[in-house]
């Protein structure tokens, strides 16, 4: 149930994360979800994207460091509380979070984040033996 | 292999005594023949006679950079410019340049150190040598076109520059031996590679000689890695004869100086007093056998130290280590002195990180702080922030352990340092000192 997602090293330069996104529009890739995480001298920017190894290939011709990472993709209800009750179960289960981050799209009534925590693996055990839906990357890529 | 086993293999008795007989000879031709040394050691009451030992050597006055810009441009000629078959010369970046002229004899001594440094590291007829020094005023190109030629081996003296050419030579031609900067033979590894889809360890290459800026170990082995090849370090300056003053041998264990045509000292850059022998200090060197320019007790600005004991592979030349600074590239910083090649040995220390960088010197606030920026590879890449910091980290504190003083490590884009196809400009002092 992992997916796959694409970071990118951007140096906090003006106009690095514009001609990154150029690269992706060029290749014809879309995004479906994006953070950056942003240092006062670099940044990463977090992306899943529909061909996440098209994104890889487009922009490491374009010279920029890349690196594709494993993270799960969960429907969250659309109302107060409905992230804070999958965060709870994971604090239960004495998992820590590494970041966590939005879509642009929702699946059917429920919205959608994504999770990367310092152990993968148990989390989907977890959340699944919990009855929360996870989507699996084909799902994504038909967003 | 030996080019000249006898005179390579001298023992230390006999060589001794033919540099003293050597210089001596010298001494008395610089005084009586280029009037520059004439008033030196008039003015600091020496006379050629007074040269009785090779130790009597530190009685004579030094001769720097600055002295042979001053007599711009033939002014050490020791001879008739009909004498002089070929002229060289530094790039006069810094200053006027210096000029170099060189009488048929010189050129057979040049022909014949290169041979033997050449020969040192197994090069032979049957090798195809591809020379990316620069051809023309700079010495690189033709002192190692004069070496292969001596040797008979298969030339390709395509200069430097035109790195896709280079690959392509290397790719059809069957290059067995590359000589360059050692930063653009790394470059060439990485556009092989990257640009061209070439892997560089497929080629035919078997060694390269190295040389005409300063490199690390580490360098060496990442060359060497990448190519599949044995890397040897060459040593030499325009002002002496160009490469060839001193060459590796296959132990890569120190170059050894070739001793019969270049007297060596090394000097504290201080006080000018020679040094016990291992301590770390500039080096000096006298010319033996020049005509055109006899170089009387030249400071190189080069910082280095002799090698204790003999080398395994029979030669009596003393060893010298890889130049570990120059006196020039010295930067002061806070008070400090500290050297490029520090920090990248300590960039180059933490596993992964391509040696690429840059030194930033700025002054915000009437107080020197050093910026390195280092290029993020691939393999270090984390999307992480706290690992990527971890990184950052991990190369302060060694830098800061390597040079004393605390710098601040930034980590750029890959391959926005620029590049050099010639020698690496790794300082940039935006210092605006009021």
């Amino acid at each position: 149930m992992k997916i796959k997602q694409i970071s990118v090293f951007l140096e906090n330069k003006k106009g690095r994360l514009y001609e990154a996104l150029k690269t992706l529009a060029q290749a014809g890739v879309n995004i479906r979800a994006l953070s950056i995480a942003d240092t006062s001298d670099f940044g990463i920017l977090r992306m899943i994207v529909n061909k996440p190894e098209e994104a890889k290939k487009a922009l490491e011709e374009g010279g920029f460091t890349t690196k594709i990472t494993h993270v799960i993709a969960v429907g969250v209800r659309d109302e107060p509380g409905g992230l804070a009750e999958i965060l709870k179960i994971l604090y239960e289960n004495d998992i820590n979070v590494e970041y966590v981050y939005a879509f642009v799209e929702k699946s059917g009534e429920e919205a959608l984040v994504v999770l990367r925590t310092n152990n993968l693996e148990k989390t989907i055990d977890i959340l699944q033996a919990k009855g929360v839906k996870l989507l699996d990357s084909k799902a994504v890529e038909n967003l | 292999m030996f080019w000249n086993k006898e005179m390579e293999t001298l023992s230390l008795e006999k060589l001794r005594e033919l540099q003293l007989e050597r210089l001596k000879k010298v001494v008395k031709y610089a005084y009586e023949r280029v009037p520059f040394y004439r008033k030196k050691f008039d003015e600091a009451g020496i006379k050629p006679e007074d040269i009785k030992s090779l130790e009597d050597i530190r009685y004579i006055p030094f001769t720097s950079k600055a002295d042979l810009r001053e007599v711009y441009p033939f002014g050490m000629f020791a001879v008739p410019l009909s004498e002089i078959v070929e002229i060289h010369s530094s790039s006069g970046t810094t200053g006027k340049p210096v000029v170099i002229g060189y009488t048929k004899n010189d050129l057979e001594v040049w022909k014949e150190v290169m041979a033997r440094s050449l020969t040192m590291i197994g090069v032979t007829r049957e090798d195809i040598i591809q020379i990316a020094y620069g051809y023309g005023l700079f010495t690189g190109g033709l002192g190692f076109h004069y070496g292969a030629l001596t040797i008979g081996a298969t030339i390709v003296p395509v200069s430097a520059g035109n790195t896709r050419r280079q690959i392509e030579l290397m790719r059809d031609f069957g290059t067995t031996v590359l000589c360059c900067t050692p930063s653009y033979a790394l470059y060439l590894a990485e556009y092989a590679k990257d640009e061209m889809g070439i892997d560089p360890s497929g080629l035919r290459l078997r060694m390269g000689s190295f040389g005409a800026e300063m490199w690390t170990e580490e360098m060496r082995r990442e060359i060497e890695k990448r190519f599949g090849i044995k890397a040897y370090n060459v040593y030499g300056l325009t002002e002496i004869i160009g490469p060839g003053v001193a060459h590796e041998c296959q132990e890569q264990n120190g170059l050894h100086i070739w001793e019969d045509h270049f007297y060596p000292e090394i000097i504290d850059p201080e006080t000018g007093e020679p040094l016990p022998e291992g301590e770390r200090g500039e080096l000096v060197l006298t010319t033996l056998t020049k005509e055109g320019v006899p170089m009387i007790r030249f400071r190189t600005r080069d910082i280095t130290s002799f090698l204790p004991g003999e080398c395994a592979c029979g030669r009596t030349g003393r060893r010298i280590e890889r130049i570990r600074g120059r006196s020039d590239d010295m930067i002061k910083v806070r008070g400090v002195m500290l050297f490029p090649y520090q920090i990248e040995q300590a960039i180059l220390e933490i596993q992964g990180v391509e040696p690429h960088y840059q030194i930033i010197l700025t002054r915000p606030h009437h107080l020197d702080e050093i910026e390195v920026q280092v290029e993020m590879s691939k393999e270090t890449f984390s999307d992480e922030v706290k690992e990527i910091e971890a990184l950052r980290k991990k190369l302060e504190k060694r830098i800061e352990e390597t040079v004393g003083i605390r710098v601040k490590v930034t980590l750029v884009e890959p391959k926005t340092i620029p590049r050099f196809e010639g020698k690496a400009k790794r300082v940039i002092d935006k210092r605006e000192i009021l």
